[in-house]
């Protein structure tokens, strides 16, 4: 779980320009809410988690996708099947 | 009606991003063409062309705030060429997250062909193989036409007309009558204007099948573009971007802004595509008529003009375009002004190209100097009974007394532009 969490905090790392936002957010971060990240660039994050973790996400799944939990827990449920 | 000056230029040309070394290669007469390893392999006739190198630019740090580091090479042109001439103005770059507006400032960067290589290299693959569903977030906004000039504004937080014009190969001299005419009427203090063309083989094919291409040069690149020259085959093919700082006069001197020149004219028409004037081929009614129009607009004589900034891209077209000059200008021999083609080192980059050379001889003006039209010591027959070949000059010419230059483009269509420059005094 922790090296799900820390790939994609590296894949949303590329789409925040100001870094010291990461050193005030809660430990189950949203990424427009709290990481101010457009939401259009979302499309962008889902295309390199599926990338990176070799899954498909749909667009029922995409829609739940606020927080990094749900980010981690659609990855692992994802790749366990 | 208000006038009009330039005050800030930014290039991405085949021969120098930024102002600097743009004109330094202006001067020394270098070319910018090279051999395009890529047209070679898709067998190409013409496998040399100009392509700019944009690695390392200093405004690349500040793209990466904008998400606009990947844009495709139209839009990313454009955006370096304009925050560089922003800079070159004494205008202070926006903060990112500033909510403040410049309601003074309108932006027209044009483009003939637009951003085919985000077409060509990631839309149609992704849709033909069904996944369409990987394109970017940012492949709507990178595709509209208007993409460069949008992009643009949402760093320069300009806040009047926003727009892209398309007229061929005259787009980029259009696009800064426009901005002129819109200053001139009192509808903007400030206008951002140019043109961008990006790199890709695939709209580069279309003229190279069209047999307008030069496939006589591949071993020796720096040779193939000669405009006026008897050996002149066809043009070489470019890309790159201008875009230069146009403001109202007095709205310009109040900030004490540097003034490069002004624009005193100019005219934009279409040949109708009659009396020899065809799709691809200019009538020679329309040209002088633009040109004579550019004149009055200009309220100057024929024999005022000191220089000419030809169109000249290096095709059979060249001899007729020198003809419609001595006719528009009735002037030939040594009564003929010096004329020179920008293209002899950039290559033709097409809708870029009439912004790129309206830059040129906006530093001829501001830096009292003639460059050099290179490639061309076998002037064509037809030229030299025309004019005196004196009058293209093989080096710069240094300490050029210059008071009006004249900067002409057209384009497929039959279509003409002609701006007149003048020096700010």
């Amino acid at each position: 779980m922790e090296e799900i969490r820390s790939k994609v905090i590296k894949i949303l790392d590329k789409y925040i320009f100001e870094k010291k936002i990461w050193d005030n957010i809660p430990e189950d971060f949203s990424l427009i809410g709290d990481l101010k990240i457009n939401s259009a660039r979302i499309v962008d994050i889902v295309i390199d988690i599926e990338e990176t973790f070799d899954i498909e996400i749909d667009n029922k799944t995409l829609q739940n996708l606020k927080t990094i939990n749900d980010i981690v827990a659609t990855i692992t449920a994802k790749q366990r099947k | 009606m208000k006038r009009v000056v330039i005050t800030g230029i930014g290039i991405v040309s085949p021969t120098g991003t930024g102002k600097e070394s743009f004109l330094y290669s202006l001067k020394n007469g270098e070319s910018g063409i090279k051999l395009v390893p890529q047209l070679e392999t898709l067998n190409f006739n013409c496998r040399i062309g100009g392509i700019p190198k944009t690695n390392g630019s200093l405004y690349l740090p500040l793209l990466e705030k904008y998400n606009l580091v990947h844009a495709g090479s139209t839009v990313l042109f454009a955006l370096l060429s304009g925050l560089e001439a922003w800079d070159d103005a004494g205008l202070t770059m926006p903060e990112y997250n500033s909510s403040e507006t410049d309601p003074e400032t309108g932006i027209i960067i044009g483009s003939g062909i637009g951003s085919m290589d985000i077409i060509g290299d990631t839309l149609i693959p992704l849709v033909k193989q069904g996944k369409h569903r990987r394109l970017k977030s940012t492949s709507v906004e990178q595709l509209l036409f208007s993409a460069p000039g949008a992009c643009l504004s949402g760093v320069l937080a300009a806040g009047n007309i926003c727009t892209a014009n398309s007229n061929a190969c005259a787009t980029g001299t259009e696009a800064v009558l426009m901005g002129f005419e819109y200053i001139r009427q009192g509808k903007a203090k400030r206008m951002v204007v140019g043109s961008t063309e990006g790199y890709s083989p695939y709209y580069w094919a279309a003229f190279d099948a069209l047999r307008v291409t030069a496939s006589n040069f591949n071993d020796s690149p720096t040779k193939g573009s000669r405009p006026m020259s008897a050996s002149a085959c066809g043009m070489i093919p470019a890309c790159g971007a201008g875009i230069l700082i146009l403001e109202e006069l007095e709205f310009a001197l109040l900030r004490e802004a540097n003034i490069y020149a002004e624009i005193a004219g100019g005219f934009l028409n279409c040949g109708g595509q009659r009396n020899g004037g065809t799709m691809t081929a200019p009538s020679s009614e329309g040209v002088i008529r633009c040109i004579a129009g550019a004149l009055t607009d200009a309220n100057i004589n024929a024999s005022e003009i000191d220089c000419i900034s030809g169109h000249l891209s290096s095709t059979m077209a060249d001899p007729l375009e020198i003809r419609n000059w001595t006719i528009a200008l009735k002037r030939q021999g040594q009564d003929f002004p010096y004329i020179n083609s920008l293209k002899s080192m950039t290559g033709h980059c097409l809708g870029a190209t009439g912004a790129i050379e309206t830059i040129a001889a906006v530093l001829e003006l501001k830096n009292r100097f003639i460059h050099p039209s290179i490639n061309c010591e076998d002037v064509h027959p037809e030229i030299a009974g025309l004019i005196d070949i004196n009058k293209i000059p093989a080096v710069i010419i240094e300490n050029a007394d210059l008071r009006y230059i004249a900067k002409t483009s057209f384009g497929f269509g039959d279509v003409n532009a002609c701006l007149i420059l003048k020096k700010h005094s």
